[in-house]
C-alpha cells in the first residue's frame, strides 16, 4: 500500500453488452488533490463512477481506495469513500438532521459521534440552522450542501463528485467549487470531481479528460495545455474531444 | 465494534422505513382500506352464498368473514411486499438506493435489513387491522394476537423477498403494474385467502394444485392457524424455505458480478 496515492485505477475497461463503454483507462489521485474528470456527455464519467463505487463489477481492470483492493476488500475499501451523485439521493420527507443520521447509522456512528459530526459538517457550509427543515423545503443549492456534509460524515479519504452542480444558479455552483477545493487542501482530502464544466477547474487541479471510455489526457492544466499546443483549457478540451464539447 | 456497526445501520434502516411509513398518512390509511373494503363490503356479499363447513383450525362454523380475515391478512403483507419493491424501484431510479449500496457492509446484510424494515411496517398494519376487525365481532382467543406475531413475521419475510426478487429484475417504475398482474392478482386468488382448498377442489383440479403449491396460501394458512393458537408445521416449513429461496435469488440479482444490475445499467 502507498500511502501517497489515494484511488488508483488500472487498466480498467467495461462494456455494456458488446457497446465498449470505457477502454483500458488508468490514473491515480493523492490526497490532498482535486482532479476534475472532464468529458462529454456520455464519456463514461458515471460509468466510472459506479465501478469505484462497485455499483458495477469490475471485471477487467483493478480499482484501488487507500490500498484497498474495490473486489477483494470491499468494506475496507468503501469505508474509504464519500460519494456525491448525480441525482439527489436525499429523502425528501425527512429533515436534514434525519437524513444524516441514517447516513451515521449506516456508518455504524454512535449518537454523541454522530451529533458532533453533523453539527461540524454542517456548521462548516452554514446549513446548521436548518437541520430541522424538510429537505422538501431547501433549494437546489442547499440540497447539494447537505449532500456534500452527508458525504463527509464518517471522515472518507476520498470525496468522489458526478457533477454535483449540474442545475444549480451561477452563485450556488461557484460556492460549492470553491469550498470542494478548500477541503481538499485543508482536509487532505483526494477529491475526484466528474464534470462537463470548463469554468469549474481551477488552475492548480489536476486534469482527466475523458473521451469515448479512453483517457485522452492526465496531468496538471498547465501539462495538458502544453500537450495539446492550447492557449485555454477550453481550447485543449476541444482539440481532444474533436469538437464534441457537452 | 463491528457488531454494533451492524445492529445500527439495521436499526436505521428499519426506523427510517417506520418513520416514512408513519408520517405519510394516505399510505397508511389506503393500506388499510384494501383489506377493510373487502372485509365489509366482499366478505359481507359473500357470507350467505358461501358456506364452510367446520375445519381446522376452526372448531365450529365461522363466518365467512371470520375465514377471510387471515387471508386479508396475508393480502396486506403481499401488497406491503410489492410496495417495498416498488419503493426499491423507484429509490433506485432517484438514486437514493445508491447510498445505502455503497455503504461499508455486506449487500446481503443491507437487503435483509430492508426487508426487516418492511415487514415491520406489515405487521403494524396487520394489527391495526385485526384491532378494528376485533370491533366488527371478528375475534380470536387473545393468546392468538401474541402467536400470530411470529407469524406475521416469517409470512411478510418471505413476501417481502418475493418483492426484492422482483424489484432486482424489474428496469423501471413502469414495469410495475406488470406485476400488479402477473403476480399479486394471481397469488392472491390463486390461493386459500378466500376459499378453503377442500372448495376449490370441488371446482377444479388445476386450481387446487395451484393454490396448494402457491406460498401465499401457505403463509396465509400459517397465519389463520397461529391465530387461534395452532402451529401449523407444513405452512411453516413450506413458507420458510419460501423465504430462503426468494431471498437467496434476490441477493444474487443485487450482487454486483452476478445479478441483473449489470444489464440493466443502473443500481
Amino acid at each position: 500500500m502507498n500511502p501517497s496515492i489515494a484511488l488508483s485505477v488500472e487498466d480498467l475497461s467495461f462494456s455494456y453488452g458488446g457497446k465498449k463503454a470505457l477502454a483500458q483507462v488508468n490514473f491515480k489521485i493523492r490526497p490532498g488533490e482535486c482532479t476534475v474528470l472532464l468529458g462529454p456527455n456520455g464519456a463514461g464519467k458515471s460509468t466510472l463512477f459506479s465501478l469505484i463505487t462497485r455499483l458495477y463489477d469490475t471485471r477487467d481492470g483493478r480499482i484501488e481506495l487507500c490500498g484497498f483492493d474495490i473486489k477483494r476488500q470491499t468494506l475496507l475499501a468503501l469505508a474509504k469513500l464519500g460519494v456525491v451523485f448525480q441525482q439527489t439521493t436525499l429523502d425528501m420527507d425527512l429533515t436534514v438532521m434525519q437524513n444524516l443520521r441514517y447516513h451515521t447509522s449506516l456508518h455504524g456512528m454512535g449518537r454523541k459521534q454522530a451529533a458532533e459530526r453533523i453539527q461540524q459538517e454542517l456548521e462548516r457550509l452554514n446549513m446548521y440552522d436548518r437541520r430541522f427543515e424538510k429537505v422538501r423545503q431547501l433549494n437546489g443549492g442547499h440540497r447539494r450542501r447537505v449532500e456534500i456534509a452527508r458525504a463527509l460524515l464518517h471522515k472518507p479519504s476520498v470525496l468522489l463528485l458526478d457533477e454535483p452542480t449540474v442545475g444549480l444558479d451561477v452563485p450556488s455552483r461557484l460556492s460549492i467549487v470553491e469550498y470542494v477545493h478548500r477541503l481538499a487542501v485543508e482536509e487532505k482530502l483526494a477529491v475526484l470531481w466528474a464534470s462537463h464544466l470548463i469554468d469549474e477547474i481551477y488552475p492548480d487541479d489536476h486534469l482527466i479528460v475523458l473521451h469515448k471510455g479512453q483517457v485522452k489526457a492526465n496531468g496538471t492544466v498547465d501539462d495538458v495545455l502544453e500537450a495539446t499546443n492550447s492557449p485555454t483549457i477550453k481550447d485543449a478540451f476541444y482539440t481532444l474531444t474533436q469538437g464534441e464539447q457537452g | 465494534m463491528k457488531l454494533l456497526h451492524y445492529w445500527r445501520a439495521m436499526w436505521g434502516i428499519i426506523w427510517r422505513e417506520l418513520w416514512r411509513f408513519v408520517t405519510q398518512r394516505e399510505r397508511f390509511i389506503s393500506a388499510l382500506v384494501r383489506p377493510l373494503v373487502w372485509l365489509f363490503v366482499f366478505a359481507a356479499g359473500f357470507r350467505a352464498a358461501l358456506g364452510l363447513a367446520i375445519t381446522p383450525p376452526y372448531e365450529t362454523y365461522i363466518l365467512y368473514e371470520v375465514y377471510i380475515t387471515p387471508g386479508l391478512i396475508g393480502m396486506i403483507q403481499l401488497f406491503n411486499g410489492m410496495q417495498s419493491s416498488l419503493s426499491m424501484v423507484y429509490d433506485r431510479e432517484m438514486g437514493s438506493m445508491r447510498i445505502l449500496m455503497v455503504c461499508p457492509l455486506p449487500r446481503w446484510f443491507l437487503l435483509l435489513s430492508k426487508l426487516l424494515a418492511g415487514t415491520g411496517v406489515s405487521i403494524l398494519q396487520a394489527y391495526v387491522f385485526l384491532a378494528i376487525a376485533w370491533f366488527y365481532d371478528i375475534q380470536a382467543p387473545w393468546q392468538g394476537y401474541l402467536w400470530v406475531m411470529p407469524a406475521l413475521l416469517l409470512s411478510g419475510l418471505m413476501l417481502g423477498a418475493l418483492g426484492l426478487l422482483l424489484s432486482s429484475f424489474i428496469k423501471q417504475l413502469e414495469n410495475f403494474a406488470g406485476v400488479m398482474n402477473f403476480v399479486i392478482f394471481p397469488m392472491f386468488f390463486m390461493s386459500t385467502a378466500l376459499y378453503p382448498l377442500w372448495k376449490i377442489k370441488e371446482s377444479s383440479a388445476l386450481l387446487y394444485n395451484l393454490a396448494q403449491y402457491n406460498p401465499f396460501s401457505q403463509a396465509v394458512e400459517l397465519i389463520r392457524f397461529a391465530l387461534y393458537g395452532q402451529f401449523n408445521s407444513h405452512a411453516f416449513i413450506y413458507t420458510f424455505a419460501a423465504f430462503i429461496v426468494f431471498m437467496a435469488a434476490a441477493i444474487i440479482g443485487y450482487n454486483p458480478s452476478k445479478g441483473m444490475m449489470m444489464r440493466k445499467g443502473g443500481a
